[in-house]
């Protein structure tokens, strides 16, 4: 069981942004990829969510053997992947309570109506993890929510929804320290031997919480290193140029 | 008589079947004196309804349609191919087990009966240009409360309806109205006596049948002083190759004191032309409330009113518009102050899907001798695709510093990203949307009696399931 990509190649308009990437996230391990601001993380984000916006020329992705680049988003979604955006939308009008219903309502079998009270039980416990205040739940998606208190929305859907996989397009950015701890706890109560992350990280503080299995660096639409846990603290002590000129030479 | 469903027949949406004709009557096509004489014959109109239905079938005539302002479509109505009166020539009755078998299926189907018996005072039933059920609870109508079909209540009740019978809205008010007041049949009168408050809702529902025909129901709902109602209405007709015509005419008027709410959940199908002039009084501290949801039709005219014309009246009118592709909602409201004090509210929201069309229109006047009134107006338009089309022409002539009025509009659009981030959630495009249009008008929906607001988002989740396809 895995989230599988290889030699994936994307674009927007004119520009090529990924530009052969390939990576293989195992369920039960969480890899985080980090690179230079622009070098497409969030492009990668994105395209395996199915955004639109992107066009894929060449490369597969598969999630446990499926290919999930023949599907609509929302089927992706249905499929087990998941995505916590680095800028969630707003939806004005409509409740957290309500938008989180439909999405479980959307994975239930036809005909078959979602137990309310099983659910609102659920979101309650899920929401004191988070250390969220009740309110949220009649507020609207996202609507006037700081930056952390998104981010912890994120964490919250990722967990009432369960997914197979998970990946986190840089859920600390905007999180002050101890908002920071409470979403890598909630992120790390849904480790597990069935389920994969892909955590996509500007800064290694995140990986202080979130330990991650594998490391890999993104450079120009490619995964250009790979390594351990201390490939990260490595970055953050040297930055990137030190990979940037590796990566030259080996060109 | 055939009480099998047609071959053509649909159970996609709800009202989209029909039933083969078998009426009695039939005014045939067109609208001549001569037709006008027939629907007073077969209805045994008094002479003075005779009289004011021939006046109003000149001021018809002689009007132009309004399409200096309002849409050249308009003149794509085929008025000599219209049928103005069909009728099975039955009274109505007052039990459901009396209604013929096809009437009574149709009904049944689209759950009146069930809706009587859980939770309305009353209920009348028209089919065509006739109701053919009609019936009001016996503690209601212990109290006083008159609950009939208007040709009864103008022969039954003349001393009540006729002093305001066509006060509210004057035959000459507009072409259409003077059209309904030519051909008019069936709709409801209703009067509460004084200080009785009708707890539950009186329903009335509206079905066309059939094809080439116009319905041109009138109703009139009198509150006496202190008095409390709320009415509803619904309508639907089958889907027809041809155009189907709708012209009603609504008259409400409160005394003092009175409260009166108006609710309507239209669903008509795609080729209906509705044309519809609603307007009440409200007397001194009266209330009179509308509350409008517009949804199908080919083209849907309807901006109704209050005149405010005693001391501390309020009016108010609440509406959402739901345009798909190749329809018009032109709707708004029209509030005139005529007393000092005098509170208005306006609250639109519409919707436009695809090439969808809605158009707001509103008039606030507050004339410059009066102290102390007020009006808020508020229109929101949501557009769905980038086709969509949203125009508004508000229209507040407040003369006279004396007066708060406060006047809000936006426009927004649902984006691609929102959808995006709903699909990642697992929502399909057209559950996203339908989500995003129920967030959109989700305070309005609130106004709604309950039955009517689960009914409501029912319809617009059928009409995004559609737009998306
Ligand atoms: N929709 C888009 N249209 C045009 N350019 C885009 C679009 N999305 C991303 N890009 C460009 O692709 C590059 C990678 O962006 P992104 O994936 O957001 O980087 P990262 O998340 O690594 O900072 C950037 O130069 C960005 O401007
Ligand atoms: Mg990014």
């Amino acid at each position: 069981m895995s989230l599988a990509i290889n030699n994936l190649h994307a674009r927007t308009g004119q520009r090529d942004i990924l530009k052969g990437l390939t990576l293989e996230v195992p369920s039960g391990e969480v890899h985080a990829i980090m690179g230079p601001n622009g070098s497409g993380k969030s492009t990668l984000a994105k395209v395996l969510a199915g955004h639109e916006d992107y066009e894929v020329t060449a490369g597969t992705a598969t999630l446990d053997g499926a290919d999930i680049l023949a599907m609509e988003a929302d089927e992706r979604s249905r499929a087990g992947l998941f995505l916590a955006f680095q800028y969630p939308i707003e939806i004005p009008g409509v409740s957290n309570a309500n938008f989180l219903r439909a999405a479980l309502q959307a994975r239930q079998p036809e005909g078959v109506e979602l137990d309310a009270v099983a659910f609102y039980h659920k979101m309650y416990a899920k929401m004191d993890v988070l250390e969220m205040n009740r309110q949220f739940t009649s507020r609207s998606v996202n609507e006037g929510f700081s930056g952390g208190e998104k981010k912890r929305n994120e964490i919250l859907q990722l967990m009432m929804l369960e997914p197979k996989f998970a990946v986190l397009d840089e859920t600390d950015s905007g999180l002050d320290i101890d908002a920071l701890k409470v979403v890598a706890q909630g992120v790390n109560a849904m480790r597990s031997p069935e389920r994969g992350f892909l955590v996509i990280t500007h800064y290694q503080r995140l990986l202080d919480y979130i330990q991650p299995d594998v490391v890999h660096v993104l450079m120009d639409g490619r995964i250009v290193k790979t390594g351990g846990p201390d490939l990260a603290l490595k970055l953050e002590a040297q930055g990137y140029d030190w990979l940037k000129e590796e990566v030259l030479v080996t060109a | 008589m055939s009480t099998t469903f047609s071959a053509g027949d649909i159970d996609r949406s709800k009202g989209d079947f029909f039933f083969p004709e078998r009426n009695k009557y039939d005014a045939g096509y067109g609208l001549t004196e001569s037709t006008i004489d027939y629907i007073c014959d077969v209805k045994n109109d008094p002479d003075w309804v005779r009289d004011f239905r021939k006046r109003a079938l000149k001021v018809f005539h002689d009007k132009p349609m309004p399409t200096h302002w309002a849409t050249r479509d308009l003149e794509n109505i085929r008025f000599d191919d219209i049928r103005y009166y069909l009728s099975d020539g039955q009274k109505p009755k007052r039990s459901w087990d009396d209604v013929p078998e096809d009437v009574k299926k149709t009904f049944e189907r689209l759950g009146i009966p069930e809706q009587e018996r859980k939770f309305l005072a009353g209920v009348e039933a028209q089919y065509d240009s006739e109701a053919a059920y009609s019936n009001i609870q016996k503690a209601v109508s212990d109290q006083g409360v008159i609950f009939v079909n208007s040709s009864e209540g103008l022969k039954e009740h003349e001393e009540i309806f006729r002093p305001w019978f066509g006060k509210v809205i004057p035959t000459g008010d507009n072409k259409f109205s003077a059209l309904n007041s030519a051909a008019f049949s069936g709709g409801s009168f209703i009067y509460v006596p004084k200080g009785v408050k009708v707890k539950h809702p009186l329903q009335a529902y509206f079905r066309i049948n059939s094809e080439n025909f116009g319905q041109f129901e009138r109703t009139l709902i009198i509150v006496d002083e202190g008095a409390e109602v709320m009415y509803m209405e619904g309508c639907t007709a089958p889907k027809f190759e041809t155009s189907t015509l709708h012209s009603a005419v609504v008259e409400l008027v409160a005394m003092k004191g009175a409260k009166l709410q108006y609710v309507t959940v239209q669903n008509w199908s795609s080729n209906v032309f509705n044309l519809v002039t609603k307007r009440g009084i409200a007397h001194e501290e009266a209330e009179v409330k509308w509350i409008d949801c517009n949804i199908g039709s080919r083209l849907t005219m309807k901006y109704p009113g209050v005149i405010m014309k005693g001391r501390k009246a309020r009016g108010e009118v609440i509406s959402i518009a739901l345009a798909n592709s190749g329809q018009h909602q032109d709707t708004g409201a029209k509030m005139i102050h005529a007393a000092d004090e005098t509170t208005s509210n306006i609250v639109s929201k519409s919707i436009s899907i695809g090439e969808g069309r809605a158009t707001y229109r509103g008039q606030v006047h507050i004339p410059r001798h009066l102290k102390n009134c007020k009006n808020n107006t508020e229109c929101d338009a949501l557009l769905i695709n980038s086709s969509s089309r949203t125009d508004t022409y508000p229209a507040i002539t407040v003369r006279g510093n004396q007066h708060a009025t406060q006047h809000e509009a936006s426009v927004s659009q649902v984006s691609a990203e929102q959808i995006f981030y709903m699909q990642q959630r697992g929502l399909s495009e057209g559950q996203a949307m339908s989500l995003s249009v129920n967030g959109f008008i989700n305070d309005l929906v609130r106004e709604f009696p309950m039955e009517y607001s689960v009914e409501l988002k029912r319809l617009i989740d059928l009409e995004m399931e559609d737009s998306v396809g």
